[in-house]
Order: structure tokens, then sequence, then C-alpha cells
């Protein structure tokens, strides 16, 4: 204990730096500081730090001009100096005018209570606007006002309850949790050899009880023994529930390690109490194990926090840290290494083979195929050629390419998703708040009942020799742990499953109303079917062969980037035809192409447009809602390229799925009546409604949900922003820049609507697995703790009880992540 | 059995002792990879023309 003050004698003399009231403990020797000849006592390290700053500068003046006291920032106090150094300006936390966000890495989060005490403790702090924290990879995301808070008064307020906090870094997050875990395995290490050590001295004493065989001195000699070698486990391995403990009550809200420290600490006490008086009962050895089983179930779900982070991980990851800059492209192909965060947009970089490309960007140079995996879930390299985006993060497969950047580093695609991510593993669904509710009352009553418990065989007996025990095992057998962990274990590792399949789950409800939905509706174009035309079939309709008629066209388009032109060549890229060149091309908006290729001038595009070189009327063979392109030459037709939207693969087997499972499919699309319901009885689609407009989609969507309908909405993403917005719950077909703005509580990375059949799959595993939870929690307390109370469980049963409950949520919501 | 009271304190005395080893070779990365050397072991690197030390 430092030296103590008297309280009148601090208010005479506040802080000499910030002018507050010192407090009743100041620490002279570290607080004190030499200005001017003579030495104040400051209120905290900080001010002295800040104090001690200005006299080495040769700033003492200031003290002696200045008409007040320092300003001094609330919760600053007791903040690091080094947290003190975060401020507004920096532009890290730059979000628009008035608000500022970042993320945090939060040290020391031990279990699900830490969640909701550090959200609410900063919900409490003036401008912040919102906190969310997310378990699954120690992450916490604020966002504030920055006229009315400070990043440090966040840090400090985390600091005052018990966590450090730094602005999120990959690196030092990895170092931490590094850090944390090998910190875990040493305490477990070490309750465990205490463990059984305590266990071979306590052996006699239970093989000899009552029959006298044991002399009082051995017996004496063998609990001292235990009692020293519980002393390790109590000083460092059960440290974790120590600060748990203590850090709630220091917010005033009770934790859950408040019961497993008071049970610890009530045992441990009466232990060495017996233990120098001679008489009654000693339970190192049930303390000890009681540690070391909890440490492992804290093992156990520390790992199982990890493994689902794991896919989050690796995508943080993916953006390299640095880039091979050519300054002096095309003069010189000399790269210099520069950092990602430093590259600008149009700087041109070189990118390898095996490399990650560091920013967005077009190829101008080469061509390779990329690895998207961890960015859509797409397995196979997708052929990238020039002119072609590529997006930060993806992996180049094949050869070395040269690309200009499009977007800087950290607005690349890969960290749009990102921080899509880290929001959605922030918020918190109805179902989790709830037991976060129920978990913070639960403990309140348990303590209430083990007093209650313990007044009660204590008035029985008259004495505590039962009581006391009885009371140590009903505060260890509860688990509110197993409560508060049945939810968010379950959903991180649905949420990681759905990742690794291209899911990406942005909204906190999804998986649960997924599994709610009476309606799925489905948007026609860019949804069931890809959205883009494609190659049908080709129409001879001169003395040219199709083939050849293709290559022309081909030839024509080789430039265009028009849907249309993309289809014609992707045909012939497949048909194995290579581009010959084309000459005086001329392009005219709306109508087509002319050109000439081998010496023939060819006309590609529309039927007046191809009249206008080919003479003849146009012949009008065409079927609904096929796109026809006609390729013409001088004084005659060629052929007919019939253009047309494919269905996707897997439209049939996700409209088969929905339908299997009881929900209603509706098709919504914009296109005219006949064609959509041409789609709809294609893939059994019982509703078809064509002719929407946006405003009608979304009046049809609220109908339904005014009729008490839930609606799944799946749609494109862009266009179909609004009905998306209003649907209960929304999926997106999306990938690129698109993914910010997407309105949607799930995005499909991969383009495959067979995803969203996925989805709901694990939404229906998921929410099994939280009920199997939820359920498995509530009936073990419910007869665990009334048996604990009525003497039917002693500490150490008490104490396998609660670590195996905990375990049995732990791996039961790791199931999720195995393939089904 | 009077043994005991020379043994008992020793055992205490040699449980420290393991502690303060565990902690050390924690501490020198002796848990870091305990899959790696394992491996490694298998690998020749007493080839030649290898250049591994």
């Amino acid at each position: 204990m430092p030296h103590t003050k008297p309280l009148n004698d601090a208010e005479a003399a506040p802080c000499y730096h910030c002018g507050q009231p010192l407090p009743a403990v100041v620490d002279h020797a570290a607080w004190t500081v030499n200005i001017a000849g003579a030495a104040h006592t400051m209120c905290c390290p900080g001010c002295a730090a800040v104090a001690q700053t200005i006299v080495d500068l040769g700033q003492e003046s200031y003290y002696r001009d200045r008409t007040a006291y320092a300003a001094s920032a609330e919760g600053a106090q007791q903040l690091p100096p080094e947290l003190q150094l975060y401020d507004n300006a920096d532009p890290r936390f730059a979000l628009d005018e008035d608000s500022r966000e970042s993320t945090f890495t939060v040290e020391g989060i031990r279990c699900a209570a830490c969640v909701w005490l550090i959200e609410q403790r900063l919900a409490r702090l003036p401008g912040v606007d919102s906190a969310q924290l997310n378990v699954a990879t120690e992450r916490l995301y604020v966002r504030w006002q920055q006229d009315r808070c400070q990043p440090g008064d966040i840090l400090g307020a985390l600091h005052t309850i018990g966590y450090s906090a730094y602005p999120y870094d990959v690196d030092r997050h990895a170092d931490q949790q590094r850090r944390a875990s090998k910190t875990l395995g040493r305490q477990l290490f070490v309750a465990g050899l205490s463990m059984m050590q305590v266990m071979m001295y306590v052996a006699p004493s239970y093989l000899a009880a009552g029959d006298g065989t044991l002399d009082s001195d051995m017996a004496s000699l063998l609990r001292w023994a235990s009692l020293l070698l519980t002393l390790p486990a109590i000083l460092y391995s059960a440290l974790p529930f120590w600060r748990g403990a203590w850090g709630g009550l220091r917010a005033r809200t009770l934790g859950m390690d408040v019961p497993v420290a008071l049970g610890i600490a009530a045992a441990f006490g009466a232990s060495v109490i017996a233990t120098f008086t001679g008489q009654g009962d000693v339970w190192f050895d049930s303390v000890t194990m009681f540690i070391f089983l909890l440490l492992c179930s804290r093992y156990l779900e520390l790992r199982a926090r990890r493994k689902a982070g794991a896919a989050l991980e690796r995508l943080q990851h993916a953006l390299p840290a640095s880039a091979s800059l050519l300054e002096n492209y095309p003069a010189s192909s000399a790269a210099t290494i520069v950092r990602a965060a430093a590259l600008a947009v149009d700087n041109i970089i070189v990118i390898k083979a095996g490399e990650a490309v560091a920013a967005d960007s077009v190829i101008i140079e080469g061509r390779t195929s990329l690895d998207l995996s961890l960015l859509s879930g797409e397995s196979a390299p997708v052929p990238k050629n020039v002119g072609d985006a590529i997006p930060g993060g993806a992996i180049n497969a094949g050869s070395m390419i040269i690309a200009r950047v499009t977007r800087k580093a950290q607005d690349s695609t890969l960290s749009d998703l990102i921080k899509l991510i880290n929001r959605a593993g922030g918020e918190k669904p109805r179902i989790s708040l709830w037991a976060d509710r129920v978990a913070a009352y639960f403990v309140a009553g348990l303590l209430l009942f083990a007093l209650a418990a313990f007044g009660f065989w204590f008035w029985l007996d008259g004495s505590a020799v039962r009581a006391w025990p009885i009371a140590i095992a009903v505060l260890v057998v509860s688990c509110p742990c197993a409560l508060s962990l049945a939810t968010p274990t379950a959903l991180a590792a649905a949420t990681d499953q759905l990742l690794r399949q291209g899911v990406l789950v942005t909204g906190p409800q999804t998986l649960e109303t997924l599994y709610r939905t009476t309606h799925i509706v489905l948007d026609k174009t860019g949804t069931l079917t890809w959205g883009r035309p494609v190659l049908q079939n080709i129409h001879e309709l001169g003395a040219m062969r199709a083939d050849f008629c293709l290559q022309v066209a081909a030839t024509l388009e080789a430039g265009s980037a028009h849907p249309l032109a993309r289809a014609i060549m992707n045909a012939a890229h497949e048909a194995g035809r290579e581009n010959w060149s084309a000459a005086t091309l001329t392009e005219t908006a709306g109508c087509g192409l002319e050109g000439t290729v081998h010496n023939r001038r060819y006309r590609l595009g529309s039927a007046q447009f191809v009249a206008g070189i080919a003479g003849l009327p146009p012949p009008r063979e065409h079927a609904d809602g096929v796109t026809p392109v006609y390729l013409g030459v001088e004084g005659q037709w060629l052929a007919c390229f019939h253009l047309h939207d494919g269905l996707r693969p897997d439209a049939q087997d996700t409209v088969d799925y929905f339908r299997k499972a009881g929900k209603t499919v509706v098709l919504v699309s914009g296109d005219d009546d006949v064609l959509a319901r041409r789609v709809g009885d294609q893939l059994g689609i019982e509703t078809t409604v064509g002719g929407y407009l946006p405003a009608d989609k979304l009046n049809f969507v609220q109908q339904l949900q005014r009729r008490g309908c839930v609606v799944a909405m799946i749609g494109d993403g862009i266009n179909d922003a609004a009905v998306l917005g209003a649907a209960d719950v929304s999926f997106a077909m999306g990938s690129g820049a698109a993914l910010a703005q997407a309105h949607a509580d799930a995005v499909l990375l991969n383009g495959r609507l067979g995803a969203v059949a996925d989805s709901a799959r694990t939404a229906e595993r998921t929410m099994q697995i939280i009920r199997q939870n939820l359920g498995w929690a509530m009936l073990y307390n419910v007869t665990a703790i009334p048996a604990a109370a009525i003497g039917l469980l002693n500490p150490w049963l008490s104490g396998v009880g609660m670590a195996a409950s905990s375990a049995v949520v732990v791996l039961n919501a790791l199931r999720l992540r195995r393939k089904t | 059995m009077e043994a005991l009271y020379l043994l008992i304190p020793l055992s205490v005395i040699l449980v420290f002792v393991a502690l303060w080893i565990f902690f050390r070779a924690s501490d020198d990365g002796q848990f870091d990879d305990l899959v790696g050397p394992a491996l490694r072991i298998l690998q020749d690197d007493d080839n030649p023309r290898s250049d591994t030390k």
C-alpha cells in the first residue's frame, strides 16, 4: 500500500497540474514533480507525466504564467500515457465530418459476460454512437462524435473496467492472441500439476478416514504440503477469475466470474483456516481440480473462438503489406518495394506469380489466372486478361502481370469486405441479447441462493460444518457461462462456415430470420438467370458458315464492353476461334459496329443498321425473350445470332429445395409477364408476377409482410436495394465495389444461387444447436443447483459438472463447422 | 514412517523445481511449435550439397 494522506490535507492542495482534488491514496514518490525548485504532488501519473514533460522542455514558466488549471480529459486519470496519444486528428479514425470510427483490439476477453460489460460501459460514455464487440475476433468497433469524445476517453473507459485496448493492428493482434493462449496454456499446466500433487497428499487422509491409522502429526504435515502446492494454482492459474470478478465488481456488474471467484476463495479460505487450527475439513483437492477443469473449458472456448475467426483472419492477412511499384513504367521495369498503404491511384505495380494483389487494379500487361478463393469462395482460378479489373487480395496463380491501381489499398474490395464482416460479427441477434440479460440476473439470483442455502443449513446444524461446503458447491456448480456461450459460439461457427462457402453474412438476425421464413421471393434477371446474355444459337442467312460468322463477329466486337459483345466473344472463345484483325472499326451507338475484315466490309448489330449495307429487308425470325444480333456484308445477310439470358445451372435445385422445405417460392420480375411466367413454369414456381417496377416489388413484399409472412428476398443487390432493405432477410448477388453499398443481410460472394439453399440449411442447423445449447444450460442449472443446495453434491463434483457443461456447449457449437 | 517427514517436504520442493523448469522452457519457446521438430528430424540435413547449416 502506498503512503496514505489525510483527506483534509488533500483538499487543501489539489493536483498542481489540473486542479482536481488529490485522491486519498497518493503515490508521492512517483507522482511528484520538481517544478521551479519546489516539489508538487499530482493527482495521477498522467498529470505527473505531462508536468514532467513541460519541465523537461524548459517551459516551467507555464506554471507561473497560467491563469487557470490545465484542462483535464475525463477518464484520463487512470489512463497510461501512451494511450493518450490517440486523438481525433488521427486520419485512421476519420469516417465523415462529425463522426469518427475505429476498430480496436481488446485484450483480456474471458467469456461472454465481458462483451456485455464492455458494451454497456461504452454505451454510457457521452458521444459514443455505437459500440459493438465481436467476441470471435476480440475486436471492438466503435463510432463516436468527434466534438464530444476522444479515442483516449474510450480506451480510458475500457481501462477502468480492466481491459486494455489498442487501435486494431493485424500484427499486434496476432501477437496478442499468441501471448494470450500461451499464458492460458501455462496457467492450465500449473493448475494440472498442482492438482495431481495435491491429490497425492490428500489420498492418505481419504484412505485412512475414520479408522485412526493416520496420526495427527502426519495428517497435519500432509495438509501443509497440500496448502503449499495449492498456492501456485491460486496465485497464478486462477488469475483470470480474480481479474474477471474484480473488473466486474468495479463496474458494478455481476460478471460470470464472481460466483467462481467467490467459490474458490471460500473453499481455499476455509481450508487455510482448518490447516492452521488443525480442525475441520480441507478442500485443497477440490480447489485445484476446480481451477484446472474450469481453465480446461476456458482453453477450449478460446480455441473454438480462434477457429471460428479463422476464415476472417485469413482475409485480414490476404492484403499484402508491400507492393512492387514500377515508377518509370514503361521506360524502365525496375521495381521498388513500397508499403501497400502508400500506393496511390494510377500507380503501376507488378504482380509476380504467387503474389497477392495489393490493391484493386486493372491489368495493363500480361494475362494470367487469379485465385479468388478468399474473396468469393470460388476455388477454380479465374482467367484474367488485359483490361480486366482484379480485386486486391486475389492471388496471382498464373504468370507475371503489370497492373494500374484503381483504388487505394485501404479502399479495396477486400477492405470493404472486412469492414462488412467486422460489423456483422459485432451486432447481436435478439436471442443472444436475451441470453445475456438472463445471465446477468442469473448471477445475482445465484449469489442470493447460495447465501440462503448457507443460512438454511447453518440454522439447521447450528454450525458451518455442512453449510460451508454446500454454499461452495452451489456457487461452483452453476454455469451461467453455458447460458451466455450457447448462442455466440454457435453463430460464430455458422458464420465462419458460410464464409467458407462464399456467403458473407452481414446482418445479426440473418440466420435466425432465415429459419423462420415463409416466403422466398426471387428476382428473375441476374438472380435466377445470369443477368447477361448468352449466345444460344446462330442462324445462317447467307453463304457463310456459322462458325466463320461467329469468328467475324468476335473480331468486330473485340474492343467492345457491351454485354452482347461479351456474349459473342465468349462463345467464339469457347469454340476455340482466334480473332482476326479488323480495320477501320466504327461504332454507332445503339445500332452496332462496322469494320473491315480480310478486305470485306461487315456490319454487326440491329436489323435496321445491317440493312444499311445488306440492302434487303431483314428476315424476321426470332422468338420472345431472345435478342437477335445480325451480321451482314455488302449486299448480303450472313447470320443472325440469338442471344438470350440463360438460367443459372443451380436455379432449379434451389427452387426445389425451398419448395420441399415447405416455403412458398415467388418469382417477381421487372420483365413482362409472359417472359417471367415462362421462366417460372420452367422451374415449377407457383406464383409468378411480371412487369413490376422496383416500387411495385416493394409494395408486393410489404403486402406479404402485412399478412404476417416472413419474407426472404433474393436479388442482385443494386437494382433491388429498396426491396432488399424491406424484406425480413435478404440475399444479394454481388461482387466487387457493389458490396459496400449492398443493403442485404447476406451477400453471395461467388454469385452461386445454390448458396442460398446452403445458408438455409446452415440456419436450420444453427438454430437447432442454439436450442440444444440453451436447453442443456437450463436443464443443467435447474437440476444441479437444487441438488447442490440440498447437499447431494460436494464441491469437487460441482466443479466437474460446471466445467463439463461449458465444454458440452462449446463442442456442440463446433459441430457446425463440419461440412454437411 | 519417519522418512516421510523428509520425503514429503522434498516432494513439495521438487514440484516447485518442476514448475521453474517448465516456465523456463516455456519462455525459451519449447512449446511454441509442437509439430515442426518431429517433422524436421526426418529431413536429411547432412547432405553435403544442401546449404542447410
